[in-house]
C-alpha cells in the first residue's frame, strides 16, 4: 500500500536536488546532469499519475515518452555546445563563461 | 507492506544517488551515480506497473544520454581535476532556495492528497487494477501515438524535434577549418 503522494514527494525531492544542483555547480557538464534528475522527477511525477488516476488511458506514458524524447535532443544538443564552448574558450565553467558581461 | 519496503529502498536508492550527483567533486563519478539515480528511476517505473517506460528509461536514459554526459565530461578533461570547489559562491542561498521549494510542494501535496497509507481513502493505496488492462497498455500506448484523434501530430513534431536536434549537434560541435 504505497499512497499516490509518496510518489510525488520523491520525485518533488529528486527536482528540488536537482534544482540545488543547477543552481550552485560550476561546471556546465554538471548543471546538464542536474537538468537530467530534474526531467526525471517530472517524468515520475507524470507515470505516478497515470497508474493512480487513469491506467485505461495511456496519457501520462504517451507524455513520459515525449519528454523522454525532449531530452535526449536536449542532452545532445548541450553537449554538443559545451563541446563548441570549450574548444572555443578552453573551459566549461559557468562563471568565466561571461562573453556578454557588461 | 512488502510493497512499501520495496519503494522506500528504491527512492532511497535514487535519492542518494542524486545527492552524490550534485555534490561530488569528481564529474566522473557524479556521471556513475547519475546511471545509478537513472536506474533507481527505472526501478520506480516498474512499481508503477509502467514496464514499457522502464526498459525505455534503461535504453534511452542508461544507454545513451549517460554515455554522451561521459563523452563530454572526456572532452573537457581539464575540469575533471578536483583540486577546486565544485560549487559556486552561491551554495548557500541555492540551498535555502531548494528547501523552500521542496516545503511549498511537500505542502501542497500533504494538502490535496493523502500522506498515510490506509486500504479504504482513494489513493492512499495503489488502486486495483484487471491485469488485462495493464498488459494492455502498451498497446493503447502505441495506438495512441498514431492515431489522428490523439498524439498523432506530437508524435511527427518529435520525430522532426530529434532529427533537427541531431544535425543541430553535429553542426555546432562541427570543428572550424583554422582549428584543424
Amino acid at each position: 500500500m504505497v499512497p499516490l503522494s509518496w510518489y510525488l514527494l520523491v520525485a518533488a525531492l529528486l527536482f528540488c536536488i536537482g534544482l540545488y544542483g543547477v543552481m550552485v555547480r560550476r561546471n556546465a557538464v554538471a548543471i546538464l546532469m542536474a537538468v537530467e534528475l530534474m526531467l526525471n522527477a517530472v517524468n515520475i511525477n507524470l507515470v505516478a499519475f497515470w497508474r493512480y488516476l487513469s491506467p485505461e488511458r495511456p496519457v501520462g506514458l504517451a507524455w513520459a515518452i515525449f519528454v523522454l524524447t525532449v531530452a535526449a535532443a536536449e542532452a545532445a544538443v548541450g553537449l554538443a555546445l559545451l563541446i563548441s564552448v570549450y574548444r572555443n574558450r578552453g573551459s566549461v565553467v559557468a562563471e568565466e563563461l561571461d562573453l556578454l558581461k557588461n | 507492506m512488502v510493497e512499501q519496503i520495496v519503494f522506500i529502498l528504491v527512492s532511497l536508492f535514487t535519492l542518494i544517488t542524486a545527492v552524490v550527483v550534485v555534490t561530488n567533486r569528481n564529474l566522473f563519478h557524479a556521471a556513475l551515480a547519475l546511471m545509478a539515480s537513472f536506474l533507481g528511476v527505472a526501478g520506480l517505473y516498474v512499481l508503477l506497473d509502467a514496464g514499457f517506460l522502464a526498459a525505455a528509461q534503461l535504453l534511452v536514459y542508461i544507454g545513451a544520454i549517460s554515455i554522451l554526459i561521459i563523452f563530454a565530461i572526456m572532452l573537457t578533461r581539464r575540469l575533471m581535476h578536483a583540486l577546486e570547489s565544485p560549487f559556486n559562491s552561491q551554495w548557500g542561498l541555492g540551498a535555502f532556495t531548494a528547501v523552500v521549494a521542496f516545503a511549498v510542494m511537500a505542502g501542497v501535496i500533504a494538502q490535496f492528497w493523502p500522506v498515510t497509507p490506509d486500504s479504504v481513502t482513494p489513493l492512499a493505496s495503489r488502486p486495483e487494477v484487471s491485469a488485462s488492462i495493464l498488459r494492455g497498455s502498451v498497446a493503447e500506448l502505441g495506438r495512441a501515438l498514431v492515431s489522428s484523434d490523439a498524439y498523432v501530430i506530437p508524435f511527427e513534431i518529435a520525430s522532426v524535434l530529434l532529427l533537427a536536434a541531431l544535425i543541430g549537434a553535429i553542426v555546432v560541435a562541427w570543428p572550424k577549418a583554422e582549428d584543424e
